[in-house]
This record gives C-alpha cells, structure tokens and sequence, in this order.
C-alpha cells in the first residue's frame, strides 16, 4: 500500500499518511459473516419463502380458499388436499396460502409502525432527556409491565375487534419496545465524538438527530425489527385464535386454528398445519433475528 | 505581540458541575486568558485538570453534561459568547470558533462519506449550492496537505489513517476561515512524525489567516514548538502564564517546575525521570489553601492555609505562588477574596 501511495504521490506531497483505501464492500463482508450462521440462513431462506408466499401464494392455490365442498368435509391430508379440507371442505393449503398475506401483513404493518412510532419517541427521548425521557420511558415501562396478550385484549376490548383494531393494538405493544432499545443506542452515539464534532461546527439539532445519531442506530432497529416481528405475528394469531381478530370466516392463521379446535379429536390436520405454520413463521423471525444481532454487533466475534 | 488585535478574551470563567442533587464540583475556577490574532496560546496541564472543559465551555458544548458555565465572560471579537442564544452560537461555531478533537478517528461520523461531510459543515455557514461546497472542499483539502483529494473526498471515515483523518477535520474545521481554532489535544492520539506534520501544518494555518490558536495540550514539547504564550492549569486554576521562552528558561511556579524537571532531556543520560510526588486531589475534596501545595516540595504553612492569588510578574508572566509574592508587579488581583 505505501509503496503504491509513494510512487505515486511523492512528486504531490511530502506527507506520509496517505490514505489506507481498503476496498472492500461492507455488504458483502456482512454477507460473508452471516452466511456462517446456518441456522440464520435457513430462517432467512424460510422468511423469504413465507414473503413470496404472500405475494403470489392466492394465484398459485390450487383451490379457491373461500369455496365450500360439501360433498368432502374434514377430510384427510391426500394427493388432491395436500393438507386436507375443513369443516365446510374448503382446501387447508390453499387457504394457509391466502392467509400468509393477511398474517404476515398485518404482522408486519403494526410492527413497521411500531418500530416508526417507537424510534422516533426513543430518539427523541435518548437526545434531549428530561421531561421528555422521563415520560417516554415511564410510558414504556407501564406498558411492558403488562403482558403482551393481555394488553392486546384489553386494546381490542376498547376498540371493538377486528383486523385493523388488532394491527393497532400489536402497533401499541411494539412501540416501548422500540422506545426502550432505540433511547439506548441513541445515548451510546450521542456520547460519540463525531456528534460533539457536529456540534461543534454549528450542527442544528434535527440535522444532528437524523443526520448523526440516526444512522448510529439503524443496526439497534434493524435486529429489533425482525425479533419483533415473530411476536407480533404470535400475537395477531393469538387475538384471530380468541375471536377479537379477523373475521371468522377469513382465512388468517389464528382464526383457521380456532375454527379447526373443534375438530381436535376428529381431525386433527386442521390445527396441525396453521399451528405447524405459525410456529415456523415465529422460530424463523427469531433465529433470523439472532443471526443478524450476531453479525451487526461489533462486541460478538 | 502586545499590539495585536485580541479575538477572545475569556474572563473570570467558572464551570460547574452537578454531582447528585445537591453537590457541585467547579471544573474550571476563575480562569482568564486572551487568544490574540496569529497567535498561538498553549494550555498545558495533566489530565483532568479543566483543560478541556475550558474550551467546551468557550464553544458552549456543554448543553449535554451536567456541567455549565455559572460566571465570566467569553468575548468574541467583543461579542460576549455567555449571553448568546442557542441559535446565534449556532451560527458562531464553525465559522467564528471551531474547533479539533483528540481523537482523529472517531471525530468523524462513520457512516456518511468524507464528501458529504465537508459539504454540511461549509454549507452550514455559507450560501454555497452543493457544487460549490463540494469545490471549496477539495481546496480545502488540497491546503491541508491531503494528496489525492478526489479520492479521499469519496472515502469513509474508516478507509483513512488516523493523520488523514485529522488533516480532514482541520480542512472541515478550517472551511469557514473560523478566526480562532481550538485544538483540543490534536496530536496526541497521533504518532511523532505526523505530530511534527500536523503541528507545521497548524502553524501554516495560523501564518496565512491570521488565525488565533489555542492550543490545548499536556506534551510540553509541543508547547516549546508551537506556542508564544503558555498557561499552565492545576486543579481548574491557571498556575501559571509566561512567554514560551521564559517559562522553560525561568518556571516560576513549583508545578511548572516540576512538570518541566519530568521531561526527559536528550543526552542527560539519568536512570530514572524525576516526578510530582501525589496525583491531582479529587475536585470534590479540595485542600484548603494552595491546590498544589500537598504535593508541593517547597510548601509552607502559609500554603496549606490560604490559597495564593495569581500574582502578576513582570513581562505578563503570572504566577499561583506565595514564592512570586516578592516579585509581583501588583501586590495581588482584586479577585483574591473570592478565590479564598
């Protein structure tokens, strides 16, 4: 390298420290240290099966979801149901399939502005403090003492049910979360030379927050993200399971295992394939979210 | 040197911090001194003794620590910097006061291009559209010695060495032709031969602008180097003031002396280096009379009692010593109660 840089620059300049250009893409070594977590890759390989799914899957159904069939209820995984049908004959598979979209979407709407809502208050709070801290994190911490579900019910309870009401509430108890870990990874890069830098050039603040800090603190949001997702889609599920959800009839993951509890003992394929589903969805997000928190954090090798 | 224009004057500064809900340490106490233009001030003393919180009081940095500034006056140009709002001092860093960091690597924001950088700091003070900016940048760069600006312009903080880095952040600090530049400590997490480069490169600066330099640093050699005037800091006090000359030929202060006794000369050929006995007392737990005098060969009852004023000496020196009383120009300063 220095001989390179003296060759070339010694007519330009006397000065030593040229600088150490070391080419190499910071995704692709990202890449590199996260395809040796194999269990990462896989849910990586898994999730993006499931985001597929959710875009094309109704098209590639082999039945219509919502058709009944009357003359073949509940009847056994075969060559012609894959999975089997349900109690009014409708395909489980196909209707698994359609149902990716309405689960992981709603998971993922209510988790999206969550982690907005969330990060913006954590930022705020980790920068300014005061009042403002206190009372973002004393929010939080009344909302984390209670558990997910029951917060989720008690917000359904108030609102009514139904699938947008469900998104709000997963929304509600996704944003502490955010707050919490977003405040932190603010207060670890306000402390950072380069903001006192900024600073001392005469940064305005909004500039220094978004421009500065924000960036420091995608990594924090990025792992959150995905780790939250699995809880979110649990939780969606769960409210769909209890009736506070989606309409009964529609074919979201949740509401196909509470119609299908019925059945337990006379077909169990019914529960076993959204159940089966859901806690793949769930596994995957989380293992996915380990990988990337193992690779994005500089303190674990 | 004396006829020069005086660009800050900082006067009596007291920086306070809170410690718990009702405890207070004073950082920096009483301290005054003057940057002239084209002049390079040292401000010496060992680790925690207010050095830094000096200059981030004069920058007004202080809105995030428990610290603030609680008396005196920071005067720009006349302006007083204290009664500033957030806004107007906003508009003074970086293009009245800027200021270098010790630590060249991490001054700069990791995830955003040197480019993009330079530009927002000149477009912060300038009317200058992006292209304009992105010009003045490679000037910049080009002055401060950095070869091959075009390609450094495109490179990320971590791409450079730590000399590059700061040759960046003295082009960034410098891009608004700031009249004073605060140099916290700029060499030392450098190694010699770019210490020697970026110190030359700070007189350059200091010789084509006219900028006024103050320098904060605990390596006496790079005060013999650079500086004209020196102030030497114990315990949030200024111990001493004197000409860069008369202070290692004649220290008069039992700190000073000891600091300078510490420095090893080339070709004395001792063994071992003598020391300041003790370390810096707790700033919470202050002895009473001189701060110095529990580690002080030459202290004295009179020492351990009452705190010495700073004693003006003749040829602007100063000192914080009942042994300079005998010499002193002024008997004492009219500040000496409230310092007891």
């Amino acid at each position: 390298m220095s001989e390179n840089n003296n060759s070339v620059n010694s007519a330009s300049s006397a000065y030593m420290d040229d600088p150490v250009l070391q080419n190499r893409s910071r995704a692709r070594e990202f890449f590199k240290k996260f395809c040796q977590r194999k269990t990462a890759v896989v849910a990586g390989c898994f999730i993006i099966l499931l985001i597929v799914l959710a875009i094309i899957g109704p098209s590639i159904a082999p039945y219509d979801p919502d058709v009944y069939d009357y003359s073949n209820m509940r009847a056994a995984p075969s060559l012609q149901h894959l999975m089997g049908t349900d109690e009014f004959g409708r395909d489980v598979f196909s209707r698994l399939l359609a149902g990716t979209r309405l689960s992981l979407g709603s998971a993922l709407a209510a988790v999206l502005v969550g982690a907005a809502l969330g990060t913006i208050l954590g930022i705020l709070a980790g920068y300014y403090g005061g009042i403002l801290e206190s009372l973002v994190m004393r929010g939080s911490d009344v909302l984390f003492a209670m558990p997910d579900i029951l917060l989720c019910i008690a917000i359904v309870a108030i609102i009514g049910p139904g699938l947008i009401n469900v998104i709000i509430a997963v929304t509600v108890f996704t944003i502490p979360s955010f707050a919490r870990v977003m405040r932190s990874a603010t207060l670890t890069v306000r402390g950072s030379l380069h903001v006192e830098v900024a600073r001392s050039l005469g940064c305005p603040d909004s500039r220094i927050l978004w421009k500065h800090i924000f960036p420091g603190t995608v990594q924090a949001m990025i792992v959150n993200f995905t780790m939250r997702i699995g809880s979110a889609i649990l939780a969606a599920s769960s409210l769909s399971f209890l009736g506070f959800g989606a309409d009964v009839g529609a074919p979201e993951w949740g509401a196909m295992l509470s119609s299908g509890r019925n059945f337990i003992g006379v077909a169990d394929h019914l529960i076993l394939f959204p159940g089966l589903l859901i806690f793949l969805t769930v596994l995957a997000f989380n293992l996915f979210g380990d990988g990337l928190r193992d690779t994005l954090d500089p303190k674990i090798k | 040197m004396s006829e020069k224009e005086i660009l800050l004057d900082v006067r009596d500064l007291c920086t306070v911090f809170q410690v718990g809900k009702r405890k207070t340490v004073t950082a920096v106490n009483g301290i005054s001194f003057q940057v002239g233009a084209g002049e390079i001030l040292g401000l010496v003393g060992e680790s925690g003794c207010g050095k830094s919180v000096t200059s981030l009081s004069v920058m007004q940095l202080l809105k995030n620590t428990s610290g603030r500034v609680v008396s005196g006056q920071i005067l720009l140009k006349g302006k007083d910097l204290l009664h500033c709002t957030e806004k107007e001092m906003r508009a003074v860093r970086g293009k009245e006061i800027s200021m270098i960091f010790q630590e060249p690597m991490s001054s700069l924001n990791p995830s955003m291009r040197i480019e993009a950088q330079m530009v927002e700091a000149i477009r912060l003070h300038t009317d200058m559209d992006k292209k304009a900016a992105r010009d003045h940048a490679l000037t910049m760069m080009r002055k401060v010695g950095i070869a091959n600006p075009e390609t450094t312009i495109r490179s990320y903080p971590h791409q450079l060495s730590g000399g590059m880095s700061q040759r960046v952040m003295i082009a960034m600090a410098m891009s608004c032709d700031p009249t004073v530049l605060i140099a916290d400590e700029p060499t030392t997490a450098l190694d010699v031969t770019i210490q020697a480069q970026i110190l030359q490169l700070m007189r350059q600066i200091r010789d084509n602008n006219n900028t006024g330099i103050l320098l904060i640093t605990h390596d006496l050699g790079v005060v013999a180097e650079m500086c004209s005037r020196v102030i030497v800091m114990y315990a949030g006090r200024i111990v001493e003031e004197a000409p860069v000359q008369e202070l290692f030929a004649a220290p008069k202060h039992p700190y000073t002396q000891g600091l300078i006794a510490s420095v090893p000369k080339l070709g004395s050929g001792v063994t071992s280096l003598p020391s300041i006995p003790g370390s810096v007392p707790d700033l919470s737990m202050m002895p009473a009379g001189c701060k110095f005098a529990p580690r002080c060969s030459k202290a004295c009852d009179r020492c351990h009692q009452t705190e010495p004023p700073l004693y003006r000496l003749k040829d602007g020196r100063q000192s914080r010593c009942w042994l300079a009383e005998s010499e002193a120009v002024q008997p004492a300063e009219e500040k000496e109660e409230q310092i007891g």
